[in-house]
């Protein structure tokens, strides 16, 4: 669906994105992720056919974003960083005039602009001037004109920004139906959001790739070890010295009465060995529980590395 | 097609949404109502004199002469000042709020983009034109009236509106700041009025007369539709709206 080659973008002498290439297939929910000003808007402004990139190439659906700009604009719904939107006009004609521009025809677009004000929540608004709506209304305004005439490829640029929680997560939710019909790339700088709603994350920093896989893999892998919740009744500096004999383990922290947070070296898969240890010694086994690194700690894990 | 005509829906909403539309067409009303009754009452003087000092010469005043020859000119110069306040949001707005990442990531081809502002900005200039079709109506109940020679003149002004229009769009299209526009328009209408103007200074003047757009006015607002003078017209409101889809076009490859 998305193919992106070496892409490149400089504005001025700084580079804001440099040799990216990534891939997106049908159907995917993509994340892109990444601290302020790493790039993750001037990719989806390329992407959207807005900014031509300085070189590289970007593909969608077989059509190139500068080249073949009308092609791509129309299977494309866009949904801009700052939901830009036309302050004078109200929602229902604002979403007329984007459905006429984005070709449904015209006796279809009421119908049209109708379901994506359902969908979007926006029957309160539907006769308001957009200046005088919240922002939580005008990022839902835009992001029901991205919605209109179901485009095939969502390009959302931080869509849930300015909603509170309850509309948050009734978006998430309006994305997460998307999905399979859509192929939807969003930007977050939300690491939650992110790994609930995606099923691949790219994180950039600086304007290179520093990671690309399943929220999961990204936290086992990237998280440098595994680590083991483990709850065992016994006296406490024996179960710690002989869990810290094992071979593979870092490091045992005792977490109070009975907890003991294991550390181990990638891809180990120490539970059998922990298991055996404790009944061979004649303690109990309470619990034993591998524990993932949250993505915000591979994150934050990937970003500092990248400026130290 | 069907993008131009939603992006001139959309022009035209704006328009009517905001005040601009009801202020340049209260003014433009106003002047104008002024300026009719100021040749007509000019024209009455004269046919007065006239027939006091020799009845057969009144008779020969042409009444459309007189009084609409100078009315169409008079419009002209009121063009300069009202063209470049109807033009300048339409594309330096979309830049300055940032929807024009919206407009052009919809699949809306850049020419329909701006025919669709452009016919906006002509309508409005046409409604007004229109209003004041009640002047030559109204003059037709007191003297005999050459409808020909009325419709060469709103020809010429209507084709005037469009040219000075077109220029409009295209100072729109240089800046995101609306006041930038409307000056640089202003500007370059004045200069385009006056350029005439060194017709008797001396060699080359005839060519920047040709160019002027007060100098091909007269001729339609006296009912003479020259072809040199449509076309004149014609390719002036061309050759800016093609400068506007250039400038477009340039923020796909300067990179």
């Amino acid at each position: 669906m998305i193919a992106v080659q070496d892409l490149t973008k400089y504005y001025g002498l700084t580079p804001a994105i440099s040799h990216l290439s990534f891939e997106v297939g049908k159907g995917e929910i993509v994340g892109f992720l990444g601290p302020n000003g790493a790039g993750k808007t001037t990719t989806l402004k390329i992407l959207a056919g807005f900014l031509p990139p300085t070189s590289g190439k970007a593909q969608i659906n077989g059509h190139d974003c500068v080249t073949d700009s009308l092609a791509v604009r129309r299977s494309l719904g866009y949904l801009p960083e700052t939901a830009p939107l036309y302050t004078d006009l109200t929602t229902t004609q604002f979403l007329l005039f984007a459905s006429r521009a984005k070709g449904v025809k015209r006796k279809e677009a009421q119908g049209e602009v109708d379901r994506v004000i359902k969908a979007c929540d926006l029957g309160g608004v539907r006769h308001t001037l957009i200046s005088s709506l919240s922002k939580g209304f005008r990022q839902r305004v835009g992001l029901a004109q991205a919605l209109l005439n179901s485009p095939p490829l969502l390009i959302l640029d931080e869509p849930t920004i300015g909603l509170d929680p309850a509309q948050i997560v009734e978006i998430r939710q309006l994305i997460k139906e998307l999905s399979g019909d859509h192929t939807v790339i969003l930007s977050s700088h939300i690491l939650p959001e992110v790994s609930q709603l995606c099923q691949r994350v790219i994180i950039i920093n600086k304007g290179q790739i520093v990671a690309s896989d399943t929220p999961e893999n990204l936290s086992r892998q990237l998280g440098q070890g595994s680590r083991l919740r483990v709850e065992v009744r016994g006296p406490v500096p024996e179960v710690t010295a002989a869990l810290k004999g094992l071979p593979g383990v870092r490091e045992v922290i005792s977490q109070g009465e009975a907890r003991y947070l294991v550390q181990a070296g990638n891809d180990l898969e120490l539970r059998p060995e922990i298991a055996r240890l404790v009944v061979s010694r004649g303690w109990d086994l309470l619990e034993l529980q591998m524990q993932e690194f949250t993505l915000e700690e591979v994150f934050l894990n990937l970003v500092t590395e990248e400026e130290s | 097609m069907s993008g131009a005509f939603a992006v001139l829906r959309k022009e035209l909403t704006i328009y009517f949404a905001t005040p601009i539309f009801y202020i340049m067409g209260f003014f433009f009303l106003l002047v104008e109502g002024f300026l009719f009754f100021f040749v007509y009452f000019n024209y009455f003087q004269t046919a007065s004199f006239q027939v006091a000092q020799n009845p057969q010469l009144a008779a020969l005043l042409d009444p459309f002469q007189v009084v609409f020859r100078s009315f169409f000119e008079d419009l002209g110069f009121i063009f300069l000042l009202l063209t470049p306040i109807l033009t300048m949001r339409l594309l330096a707005e979309e830049k300055r709020t940032g929807t024009a990442e919206l407009l052009f990531t919809y699949p809306v081809p850049d020419w329909a983009v701006i025919m669709g502002k452009f016919l906006a900005a002509f309508s409005v200039v046409a409604t007004f034109l229109l209003l004041t079709v009640v002047y030559p109506v109204m003059f037709a109940f007191l003297v005999k009236m050459d409808w020909g020679q009325v419709v060469s003149g709103y020809l010429g002004v209507f084709l005037l509106g469009g040219a000075c229009l077109a220029l409009g769009l295209f100072a729109s299209s240089l800046t995101p700041n609306q006041i930038i526009a409307a000056v640089s328009a202003f500007a370059l209408l004045l200069l385009f009025w006056l350029i005439g103007a060194p017709q008797e200074v001396g060699p080359g003047g005839d060519i920047l007369s040709a160019l002027s757009l007060r100098e091909h006015l007269p001729n339609l607002a006296k009912g003479v539709i020259d072809t040199k003078d449509l076309l004149f017209y014609l390719c002036f409101a061309y050759f800016f709206l093609f400068l506007t889809k250039r400038q477009l076009e340039s923020r796909r490859w300067r990179a």
